[in-house]
This record gives C-alpha cells, structure tokens and sequence, in this order.
C-alpha cells in the first residue's frame, strides 16, 4: 500500500509545533512557521552529513572514556583507579549482580549499541535500503528513547565526589574518563537527534514510482 | 491545514482523526504516535506539575544522603556535589550535571506552569508559542529520574565503606520523579497548540 506523503502534498511540517504548513512558493527562501516560529524544513537540514560527524567524534571518545579511570579512590594511603568495565566487575564479583547490571547495560552496552544502530541506519540509508522500514523507524526509536539513561553513571560519579571526603581516611576523585564519558552521551543525544527517520521511507517512495 | 495530520517519523499524511479521551491513534505505515487524547490533560499537568516544583525545591534544600564514618557524619544535597566538581576543576561535567539536574527540570516546571495557569483560565499568556517550542527542546535534556537511578547506585557502591542516612530530599526526589513522570504522560501538547489556534482565534 502506497501513502500519500506531506511532501508529496506540498506540505511542510513543522519540527518545533507539529503544524502542517504550505512553503512560500520562492525555492531556497528561509520560511518560519507561522504558528511557533521554527525553521521550516523538508527533512532535517544536512542530517546525514551531521549524524556522521557526531557519530565519528562519539567513536573517538568511546575509546578514553572506556579506557581512562572515572574515579580514584584514595583510602589510607592506598590509590585505586576505576573505570567503568571495573567497576562492573567489581560488582560482580560482590555478588551485586542487579548493580553490575544496570551499570553495564546503560554505561557501556547502550552507548555501543546507540553508535551501531546509528551507522547501521545511516549506511541503510546510504545505500537506499528498502529492507523493513518499520522496524528501522522501531530502531532508531529506541535509540532516542534509551539514549538519555546512559548519563547515570555521570551522576554517581557526581554523588560519591560529593559524599567520600572524609577528612583523611578516604576521598574519591574524578577521573578523565568521567569527563570523555559525558562527552559520549551528549554527543551521541545530539547524532540521534539529527538523523531524520522519513529519509528511511522516502526511498521506499520512490520505489514505488 | 489544521485538519490533517503527518507522521514525524515517515511524513505519511492523514486527515484528524476524531479520537475519544483516553484513546490514540498511531501511524498504519510506521507505527509511530499520530495523535492521542488524554483525560483532563490542562487540570491534571498543571497539578502535578505544581507538585513537583514543590518537591524540586524541598528536594533541593535538604541534603539526600548522609555518610557516617568514625563519628563523623557528611552529608550532601544536589548543589554541594556540582560544586565539588567545580571545585576539582571539572568544569564541564559541573556544567552538565547542574544544566540537566537543576536548571532544565526547573526552567521547564516553571514555563510549564507559565502556560497552563493562564490558560485554565481561558487566557493565552504572552510568548505563549516561543515558550511552548523552547520546552518542546530542553524536554529530553531535563533528567532527574536518571539522576535518581544514580543515587541508588552510588547507595549500593558506598554501603560498603560507612553507614549510610537517608535524607530527606531523598524522599522528596522518590516522589519528585514520579510527578515528573505523571506530568509528562498527562501533557498533551497537540492539546496545547489546538488551543492557542481556538482562543487566539476568538480574542
């Protein structure tokens, strides 16, 4: 079954309040809606080119983030690095597996999976896929959705900076990686943000003639 | 163009649907939300979201936890973390956890409520859609329910080292993200704008 589009209708719809709007006839014009303001445009301006760019810098500091200690422990004298990965393990092998967990999936597991689901659309995209547009859409959802939770370990990092200064006997710092962490979550927030889900169903479009 | 609606996520375009409270319409092609009515949206946001600017400031003025070590006890409310960041030279992580724990959930409560009383009142306030859309953008970035799950964890990771107290913000955080929660299921913004165009029409 074949959908009429709003672009198709020569409707534009508008990104900030969801109003259908019919562009000035004048091409290349910058047209504001009439209701809220915003910017009009067809697709998300340049999205391809933006996801790309802040996928790629996500990926560089994926790698420090992982790598470098978000906390060191001071306690006694005696200095412990942390980084994520060992923290979990750590977890683990306390047997506080629902916290190992937890700290897995949204530190470690959704940043990942937010960075290959997103090549995996932009390539799709890329290469005018037409493989099961629905559940692409259902993805890159998902995506956005989840994106946010992997800032919890940005707040516990926070929190024990906070609370572990216990004059002497024991201080926790934050470490560099903290800092790339955070870096991972507000970039790969902004590439999801960028990338359009109609450029999946506009190629389907065209298939159809 | 007021009767018709398009999909955000596949640009398929449909007429309105007339939708009865309580019930929602999603996209045939893509499975996305079209549109949905909800039950006294204006009256219940506008509680809940008094609520929670309630909660947020108890939530805020009193410390969340408290650790006990050799006598000694600290405690630590949301600022007096931000500020050791700060002062361990941590400038942007500071500037991220005080941007998405206190000033995006606060400015969005407050232009929330700047919306809504007036128009319970069947008055359209000034800026009405500027304020709208700028909420419409800070939304995802305001996070005080993942700020929450971050508590417990560091909860779980510090039980071990000393006693940890409760605080009583903590409390007021529990509850706090689950106003937050109520309000953004019971806001319905296609609701919001329909009704700028029905009063700004008649005024």
């Amino acid at each position: 079954m074949s959908y009429l589009t709003a672009r198709k209708a020569g409707l534009m719809l508008c990104s900030g309040c969801h109003l259908l709007v019919q562009p000035p006839s004048a091409p290349g014009m910058d047209s504001l809606c009439p209701r809220c303001g915003e910017h009009l445009h067809w697709r998300k301006t340049n999205s391809l080119a933006r996801t790309w760019a802040l996928v790629l810098a996500s990926i560089v500091f994926y790698v420090p983030a992982n790598l470098l200690p978000i906390t060191h422990i001071v306690s006694l004298g005696h200095r412990q690095s942390d980084t994520i990965m060992s923290g979990v393990i750590y977890f683990l092998q306390t047997g506080m597996w629902p916290i190992a967990l937890v700290i897995f999936v949204a530190s470690v597991f959704v940043p990942f999976m937010k960075l290959v689901i997103l090549i995996f659309l932009l390539i799709s995209v890329q290469r005018g896929s037409s493989w099961r547009p629905r559940d692409r859409t259902r993805l890159y959802r998902l995506t956005e959705l989840v994106g946010r939770w992997s800032m919890v370990d940005v707040y516990v990092v926070t929190i024990l900076v906070a609370l572990v200064k216990m004059g002497g006997l024991a201080t926790i710092d934050a470490g560099p990686g903290a800092v790339y962490f955070g870096m991972v979550v507000v970039l790969t927030m902004f590439a999801a943000a960028s990338f359009d889900p109609r450029l999946i169903w506009d190629v389907m479009e065209s298939n159809d003639g | 163009m007021s009767h018709l609606v398009a999909c955000h996520d596949c640009d398929a375009l449909f007429e309105v649907p007339s939708l009865r409270e309580g019930t929602l319409a999603r996209c045939p092609r893509c499975g996305s939300l079209l549109l949905q009515r909800k039950h006294n949206s204006l009256e219940r946001t506008l509680a809940l979201t008094l609520a929670g600017l309630i909660l947020f400031i108890v939530a805020n003025c009193f410390p969340f936890l408290g650790m006990q070590t050799a006598g000694m006890v600290r405690e630590t409310t949301l600022v007096t973390g931000i500020h050791e960041l700060y002062n361990q030279e941590l400038w942007g992580l500071a500037t991220l956890v005080l941007l998405t724990c206190v000033i995006f959930p606060l400015t969005e409560m407050s232009c929330l409520l700047y919306l809504l009383v007036p128009l319970r009142f069947g008055r359209v306030p000034l800026h009405f859609a500027k304020v709208l859309r700028f909420i419409h953008h800070i939304r995802p970035w305001s996070m005080m329910e993942i700020f929450m799950l971050g508590i417990l964890v560091a909860l779980v990771k510090l039980a071990k080292m000393a006693t940890i107290i409760p605080g009583t913000s903590l409390y007021a955080f529990a509850v706090l993200i689950i106003v937050l929660a109520a309000a953004s299921t019971t806001l319905d913004v296609h609701l919001l704008w329909s009704q700028l165009d029905h009063i700004g029409d008649e005024q």
